[in-house]
């Protein structure tokens, strides 16, 4: 007999109900692709300064915004914990104890990711580190065949002088290693730490040696790719976004379409026009945006009819999008927030309880709106300025992504009327800034309520799409056996040394201020 | 309420009646200003040319790929060389034709070369085309120079697709050139003909080409070096090309069983399945178990009925809400009678364009399609795959299997308790429609017979 169906309150998901109690269901009920697959390790394989770290953080925050539990382990970090005191000598391929530090190091990184990934509901942890000898790849791979893990290599081979240097001004020279070393000696330290590793290197050889393995190799900051042996969904998309992003510099703007009349009165969704405040708006964003003086600034917006009106405004060409529109609100469209009290009191207190999940009947969620909104994203990474006119919810969903902000957090941002974001990326991170127009207009935010119980909500949190923040709070590394190691320290590196050295900090990254 | 005057006060702006996009007008008259998100944004048409020897593939990648991008919207022809040297060439002799040395041959096919270029350059300027794939050997460095000097004098970018393959067991057989030989000589002839072009064939090369958009494809896909994409159509075909693969394997589509709105003539809604939907799920779980297929993935909608489907397989599967029916906005659950009383402009509107008609408030074939796309893709990827949907759904994803026209797809066929079973064949699909035997109601509708409509016009 096929099992009854039951629609679950919270996502309006179908599931088959045994006695009454939703069984669990056999697979993920996350609308998306297959994602009970095996776990994957990513491993990044390059010389320092290739921008390993930041595809990692990058790759992280994509992963984890789309839904796929993502973590990053770093093993520079691991090593600033067991070393206090730093020189380019640690790295020297003939210094014994640091090179078994550095086993050791890369082991309790690896058995982290096994934790991260059998217990701690991982589905993709990402292995930054050099990762530049066959003997440790070959470590990694049988880690990997032991617990059942997909491995990916992921290597960045760049030669070019300009784009070294600029690497090591961006992210080196300000980096726990270099606290107390000015910028000249920071830059010729790291280059000699570059040297230890140039000459112990085995890039990936997908003729012989590596002709079996998953990978991509990244040349030239992407210019060119070499593609190996995809396995699966997550490595094809993966390889999809990676050719997708760049580094030129350029800013993203976002903001909403001016204060519409449904706005005035206090109404969700629907399709109207612009109040004469929003049309203030409107002619302001023009005003700034000439003052912006940008090269070749992109428009986009939705197709509602606010969005559109807004960009008019501007008197310059704009696409519209309809993966952009407002998360449609099903019944309750067009409706105040009393009404839908009224009307509906169940839903909406189900939408307090867990604002991310939450479905309107015959409308859409938060975590639909991610995928809905994810070309959108991805063509934000291929383009250059960009400037998008959308709708709150929507707004939130990109911030997110920007930003690296959980499901948790993502119905909660705040995205006022009459405010542009504007976000520059910088160093492994994105700047925000925000900018009111100075036009009035009413506030459509609702915090979280206070005493909402952090509900059951959502079946299945670990195989759904869930967008979980790469920024977990800080774990202290644990290398066992370690205590023990004493480094010989070179008198160079004493006459650098002074004071006690400061709490480590995750290496390069840079929290900014939410809008 | 106060007016801001401006020195230019921003346009008024329309809803158009069909396609419900608000757009500029100017003295009661819609403006060419602003342009709808399509895939290709840019005026600047794509040249696709084909590399490698015989046999490596490049007609099947240069076919798959155009049927993609049309059914995406981006307009697409594929130019293959070869047909235009069987028109010149009426009877195939033999490789002799292939052989460096023969100055007729060469001359010919030079000729055919031209003659290909010149229909490119026809298609992309004067019939609206968008991206040309040029499906040749073109081997020779020599011969892409000829291109990327057309291609230059016209202003269409380029974008090399290499296929390279060491494998010997990849002949082809089912070209037209080998119809009246026996097999034996075929090969024979084919391995001659390869042999012809072999020894002046310059692959890409990663100094010499190093200024060259290319994606090169290894051994039928396991390997790709990927230069310069240049822009979001390149990319999209890099994602594509790295998607699809070559195994046989056979892909289902189904409709839901019959639900309880289809019984009532209701359009819409996420009622369950009526008794004879549940037979037909009974008997779908039967035919899927006589098929033995090896490792199938059932995929449904999020909605009830074909949720309800799949439950009687008795097998796991997965649900994506990209394959929920169309969503017909106002009109949701309305009999089409009714909507004809309620909103007969909308009635009229959707019979004369169906594929583009947007429900307002809801979603048009050509939205469905943006939306089916990743659903498509992941198909590319997988092996044996069950598709249980339902009907404007099932007729977008057939119309990309079965390479059919937008004017096409929303008359297509797809009745309830229906599979069809798709096998990749050659260039093509076979589809083998099976009936589960389990009546149902008819919810098709055919083309209204308009004047200058060549349908059916039987209109329910």
């Amino acid at each position: 007999m096929p099992r009854e169906l039951t629609q679950n309150r919270i996502q309006k998901i179908w599931i088959p109900s045994k006695d009454d109690k939703p069984a669990m269901p056999r697979r993920s009920a996350g609308g998306g692709p297959h994602l009970a697959n095996p776990p994957t390790v990513i491993v990044m394989v390059g010389l320092p300064a290739r921008g390993k770290t930041y595809m990692s953080k990058k790759l992280t925050r994509y992963l984890n915004w789309t839904g796929l539990p993502t973590k990053v382990f770093n093993v520079g970090e691991y090593r600033r914990e067991a070393v206090k005191h730093y020189s380019f000598d640690f790295f020297k391929p003939d210094n014994q104890d640091a090179v078994k530090i550095r086993q050791q190091c890369a082991l309790a990184a690896l058995r982290d990711v096994k934790s991260y990934l059998t217990e701690e509901g991982g589905q993709i942890a990402v292995f930054d580190a050099t990762n530049t000898t066959r003997e440790r790849r070959d470590m990694i791979l049988s880690f990997g065949s032991e617990n059942g893990f997909e491995i990916f290599f992921i290597e960045s081979v760049c030669d070019d002088p300009e784009v070294i240097a600029s690497n090591i001004m961006e992210v080196k020279v300000s980096c726990p290693d270099y606290r107390d070393c000015s910028k000249a000696e920071a830059i010729e330290d790291f280059q000699k730490r570059i040297e230890c590793y140039r000459v112990s290197y085995e890039p990936l050889d997908p003729d012989q040696y590596d002709r079996n393995m998953s990978f991509i190799k990244v040349i030239d900051v992407g210019r060119r790719f070499l593609v190996n042996r995809i396995q699966d969904h997550i490595q094809s998309k993966i390889v999809y976004y990676l050719m997708n992003i760049h580094v030129q510099p350029r800013t993203i703007y976002l903001c909403r379409h001016g204060e519409s009349e449904y706005n005035l009165q206090g109404r969700l969704g629907g399709d109207s026009c612009l109040s004469s405040r929003g049309r203030k708006f409107a002619a302001s964003l023009s005003g700034f945006v000439k003052e912006q003086n940008l090269k070749d600034l992109r428009v986009w917006t939705s197709q509602l009819r606010r969005s559109i009106q807004t960009a008019e405004a501007l008197g310059v060409p704009y696409e519209q999008w309809k993966a952009l529109n407002e998360i449609d609100a099903g019944v309750c469209e067009e409706l105040t927030y009393d009404e839908v009290k009224e009307r509906y009191p169940d839903e909406f207190s189900l939408r307090d309880q867990d604002k991310f999940y939450y479905r309107y009947p015959t409308g859409e969620s938060y975590q639909d709106l991610v995928q809905r909104v994810e070309p959108v994203i991805m063509e934000l990474e291929r383009q250059e300025n960009v400037l998008v006119v959308c709708h709150q919810a929507v707004m939130r969903c990109l911030l997110a992504y920007f930003l690296d902000k959980s499901a948790d957090e993502m119905p909660y941002l705040k995205c006022p009327l009459h405010t542009v974001l504007k976000l520059t990326p910088v160093a492994y991170g994105c700047k925000v800034e925000s900018i009111t127009l100075n036009v009035e207009a009413v506030n459509t935010h609702r915090d979280r309520p206070e005493l909402v119980k952090r509900g059951s909500g959502a079946l299945i949190r670990r195989n759904s799409v869930t967008p979980l923040s790469s920024q977990e709070p800080f774990k202290k590394p644990r290398i066992d056996g370690v205590d023990d190691v004493s480094i010989p320290e070179s008198p160079a590196l004493l006459a650098h040394l002074g004071t006690q050295p400061l709490p480590v900090a995750l290496s390069g990254q840079i929290r900014l201020a939410t809008a | 309420m106060e007016d801001v005057t401006m020195a230019t006060s921003p346009r008024e702006l329309t809803q158009n009646p069909l396609k419900k996009i608000w757009m500029p007008y100017k003295n009661g008259l819609p403006e060419k200003h602003i342009s709808q998100r399509k895939v290709c944004m840019t005026n600047c048409p794509t040249l696709i040319v084909t590399v490698g020897l015989p046999a490596r593939g490049k007609t099947y990648i240069s076919k798959k790929l155009t049927r993609y991008l049309n059914w995406i919207g981006v307009p697409t022809k594929e130019f293959n060389v070869g047909q235009y040297r069987r028109e010149c060439v009426k009877i195939y002799k033999s490789f002799e034709f292939f052989r460096p040395d023969n100055e007729e041959g060469l001359k010919i096919r030079r000729q055919c070369a031209l003659a290909a270029l010149n229909d490119v350059r026809q298609y992309l300027g004067d019939e609206g085309g968008q991206v040309a794939v040029f499906d040749a050997t073109n081997t020779t460095r020599e011969r892409r120079g000829t291109i990327m000097r057309f291609a230059e004098q016209n202003s269409y970018k380029v974008f090399f697709v290499e296929s390279v393959c060491e494998d010997p067991d990849q002949v082809k057989l089912g070209s037209p050139d080998y119809i009246d030989c026996n097999t034996e000589e075929a090969i024979e002839d084919f391995m001659k003909r390869i042999k012809c072009y072999e020894n002046t064939y310059q692959p890409l090369d990663e100094v010499l080409d190093r200024d060259l958009s290319y994606i090169k494809i290894m051994d039928v896909g396991r390997r790709y070096l990927v230069n310069r994409v240049l822009d979001h159509i390149q990319s999209r075909i890099v994602y594509y090309l790295m998607n699809i693969h070559i195994t046989p394997r056979s892909i289902y589509l189904c409709r839901h069983g019959e639900s309880d709105l289809n019984v009532k003539g209701r359009i819409g809604g996420d009622s369950g399945l009526s008794v004879r939907g549940k037979e037909f799920a009974r008997c779908l779980g039967h035919f899927i178990q006589e098929q033995n297929i090896r490792d199938l993935k059932v995929w449904t909608s999020q909605m009830k009925r074909t949720i309800q489907t799949a439950e009687a397989l008795s097998v796991p599967y997965e649900q994506w809400k990209a394959l929920n029916e169309i969503d017909a906005g106002v009109c949701e659950e309305m009999m089409y009678e009714e909507i004809q009383e309620h909103y007969p402009l909308e009635f009229a509107l959707r019979d004369q364009d169906k594929y583009r008609y947007r429900y307002p408030k809801g979603e048009s074939y050509e939205d469905l399609v943006q939306r089916l796309e990743p659903v498509i893709m992941e198909l590319e990827r997988q092996e044996n795959v069950l598709v249980i949907c339902h009907q404007a759904v099932m007729r977008c994803l057939l119309a990309y299997f079965l390479d059919k026209s937008a004017e096409e797809l929303p008359y297509l066929k797809c009745p309830l308790h229906t599979v069809l079973k798709l096998t990749p064949v050659a260039y093509g699909c076979k589809v083998e429609s099976i009936s589960l035997n389990v009546e149902a109601v008819n919810t098709h509708r055919d083309r209204p017979e308009m004047p200058g409509n060549h349908g059916d016009g039987h209109v329910m």
